[in-house]
């Protein structure tokens, strides 16, 4: 399973891609849009963790441009907001409603990509 | 409770509860009391003022024509007894004139003139004649007078001064009243003679109770003494003192009220008839005459009663529900504008917590990551493994970025629900939210909480943020009223098939009967001075009513309430109108 994290938080992204390598999940991140895009041109991923509020473009819109790309590519949506307006989109958009609250459960995250790839 | 408390009006004991802008516009008890003085006043007055007027007028124009119909029954009565009398004085008169003294000294031509009279003229019973020194010179009659020598006699006085004379009446032949009229005949020598003659007073009487004297009256005639000398229903017999007081001489027919014997009212119409000694007396019982006043006055009392006490139920009756109208409408005015203010406080306590839930949870969430990689590190590689201690200082960094993570999802959720929607509920999660929040203080007073949510609820369709205030007030409240170590009780269960009920059961300190109607007020507080405002439980009673349900309570106290919420299963969508 290759994994794209994509949040404005280095910290956490960061964070987050070590400690799911180390449970052997090739994980790799962008700090923003556009290192997110070169990145899915140079690498095919399976699966891409999003954030919903991300400077410039939003999680969603970011969603729109790769599935662009790579038609294939599962999504998950991740916020630490709790704003209405994200969220219904989020949910009427991603299909299937794959997102979670941060500050995010190791276990939980691997579960839902599981469940995300196995449709 | 008395009938008056039970009328009495829900404005009548307002107290102006509301403070500073939220006081109430009117005092209603006196826009009560002006509007109802006025109107009864400008109403009445007219009222009251033609009744007075049309009762006067009327007592008046009664009296009046009592004292007409008197004075005029008076006067003809006089007339017809004045010509009775003079009618047989001129007789006597043409008598005198026309037959010389030889002829009258005669006693068959007496007698026969006598007999011409008591054919032309009634009550005629006998005829004489006296000479100018007072004898009885000639007599027709059923006594034996000739003779009889009236000189030094007031009558023969009199007749002899002023040519006539009239008498009283008194009791003659066969005891029947009689009068004398006499007339003097003066000759060419000087001289002069007297016809005298008796008349039977019995047509006289005759005349007298024909009369029509109405009011229960009584047409006599009585000397200037006073002597009875016509029969008489009430005042006395014949030839006896009237029972009432001369009346004063007046040469016209004059008409007075004077107390009877028994202090009975009486009019009494008099007329002193001239040449005679005569009075005619005319009286009448004033009660009998007034009847007919009596009852148009009780008409006219009865009417006013009536009127005026409708236009009393009338003003009294506007005049409340007016103010009632008005008070209930101010009432709500002033709900409203508290609601606004709390919903107000409400939604921008929501956007700060919002705000720094999500202002921490960034930095949280990458505490938790870190936290979350060196405990990777310590588990999964080789070269940091080991250290049991490490592990677990790491495991509580981690465990406390939970609980900081528990608390901001709340927050969010919280703030997430100040906007309307309708949208699916589960009740349990919905509880456990609202517990969430006093899981804590439960924890260290003591309070056990039982949730039971039976299985056949179903997901209802409403406004989650206001069902979470909703209970968080009700919860709140129980805990305000629970000892520590008092036990809640929360039960879902089906209502019906379109409705839902919750109900919060505590065993706190109750709420005592007298409140319990109130409870739902606004500012209704038993704990002002403790910092309540009276507003909970009436922005609970809004809002569950804005869902379309409906709150109950019951309460025992010392044994504890409950707060039974009925929800329909799908809410209509309601306009929040502070927004």
């Amino acid at each position: 399973m290759r994994v794209l994290l994509v949040d404005d938080e280095v910290e956490l992204v960061s964070a987050l891609a070590e400690r799911l390598s180390l449970r052997g999940i090739e994980a790799d991140w962008a700090s923003t849009c556009d290192d997110a895009l070169t990145k899915v041109e140079s690498k095919s991923f399976d699966i891409a963790v999003l954030d919903v509020k991300m400077p410039k473009i939003s999680g969603l819109e970011l969603k729109r441009r790769l599935q662009a790309k790579c038609p294939l590519m599962k999504f998950i949506f991740v916020t630490g907001h709790g704003s209405e307006d994200n969220f219904r989109e989020a949910l009427r958009d991603a299909g299937p409603a794959y997102y979670l609250v941060k500050p995010l459960h190791i276990e939980t995250l691997i579960h839902k990509m599981n469940e995300a790839l196995k449709e | 409770m008395s009938i008056l408390a039970r009328l009495k009006p829900c404005f009548w004991d307002h107290g102006d509860t509301g403070e500073e802008r939220y006081k109430h516009l009117f005092n209603f008890r006196r826009i009560w009391k002006l509007t109802v003085v006025l109107t009864t006043a400008v109403a009445l007055f007219p009222v009251i003022s033609l009744a007075i007027f049309d009762y006067n007028v009327t007592h008046d124009a009664m009296e009046s024509e009592i004292v007409l119909r008197t004075s005029r029954l008076v006067s003809n009565a006089r007339r017809t007894v004045s010509f009775f009398l003079t009618e047989r004085k001129a007789a006597l008169d043409f008598i005198v004139n026309y037959h010389s003294p030889g002829e009258l000294n005669d006693s068959a031509t007496l007698a026969q003139l006598l007999e011409a009279l008591q054919k032309g003229f009634t009550g005629f019973s006998d005829l004489g004649v006296i000479d100018a020194s007072g004898r009885q010179r000639t007599y027709v009659g059923p006594f034996e007078l000739v003779g009889k020598d009236y000189c030094g006699q007031e009558w023969f006085e009199e007749v002899q001064d002023r040519g006539v004379y009239i008498s009283d009446v008194f009791l003659g032949y066969r005891q029947h009243p009689h009068l004398v009229i006499a007339v003097k005949h003066e000759l060419e020598d000087g001289s002069f003679y007297v016809l005298r003659a008796t008349v039977d007073t019995k047509r006289f009487n005759d005349l007298l109770s024909g009369l029509e004297v109405d009011g229960g009256g009584d047409a006599f005639i009585v000397n200037q003494q006073g002597t009875i000398q016509t029969p008489t229903r009430w005042h006395g017999k014949v030839l006896e003192k009237m029972s009432l007081p001369v009346p004063e001489y007046s040469p016209k027919t004059k008409v007075l009220q004077c107390q009877g014997v028994g202090g009975e009212s009486l009019v009494v119409g008099y007329a002193y008839i001239a040449e005679t000694p005569f009075i005619l007396m005319i009286v009448k019982h004033q009660n009998l005459l007034m009847k007919p006043w009596y009852k148009t006055r009780k008409e006219l009392f009865a009417f006013s009663a009536f009127s005026i006490t409708a236009v009393l139920v009338v003003i009294l009756g506007v005049a409340t529900y007016l103010v009632n109208m008005i008070h209930d409408t101010d009432e709500k005015r002033v709900a409203t504008l508290h609601h606004m203010e709390y919903s107000e406080r409400m939604a921008s306590i929501g956007r700060l917590a919002a705000g720094v839930a999500h202002e921490i949870n960034n930095p949280l969430a990458i505490i938790s990551e870190k936290a979350g990689l060196i405990h990777d590190l310590f588990i999964l590689k080789q070269e940091y493994a080991g250290d049991q201690k490490l592990i677990g200082l790491v495991e509580s960094v981690q465990s406390s970025v939970e609980r900081c993570g528990a608390v901001t999802r709340r927050l969010l959720s919280f703030a997430r629900h100040m906007d309307v929607d309708i949208q699916p509920v589960r009740f349990k999660e919905l509880i456990e939210e609202v517990l969430g929040f006093l899981g804590k203080e439960a924890e260290y007073r003591g309070v056990q909480v039982d949730v039971e949510v039976r299985d056949d609820i179903p997901t209802i369709k409403s406004d989650r943020g206001k069902l979470q205030q909703i209970f968080l007030n009700l919860v709140n409240n129980a805990f305000a009223a629970m000892a520590d170590g008092g036990h809640l009780e929360i039960k879902v269960y089906r209502r019906s098939a379109e409705s839902v009920s919750v109900k919060v059961r505590d065993d706190g300190c109750g709420i005592p009967e007298v409140d319990l109607k109130r409870i739902f007020e606004p500012f209704f507080s038993t704990k002002k001075q403790k910092g309540g405002t009276g507003l909970g439980l009436s922005i609970t009673y809004g809002l569950v009513r804005e869902l379309g349900g409906d709150i109950r309570v019951a309460s025992a106290v010392g044994k504890g309430t409950s707060f039974t919420v009925t929800l329909p299963i799908e809410a209509k969508q309601t306009k929040r109108s502070d927004r």
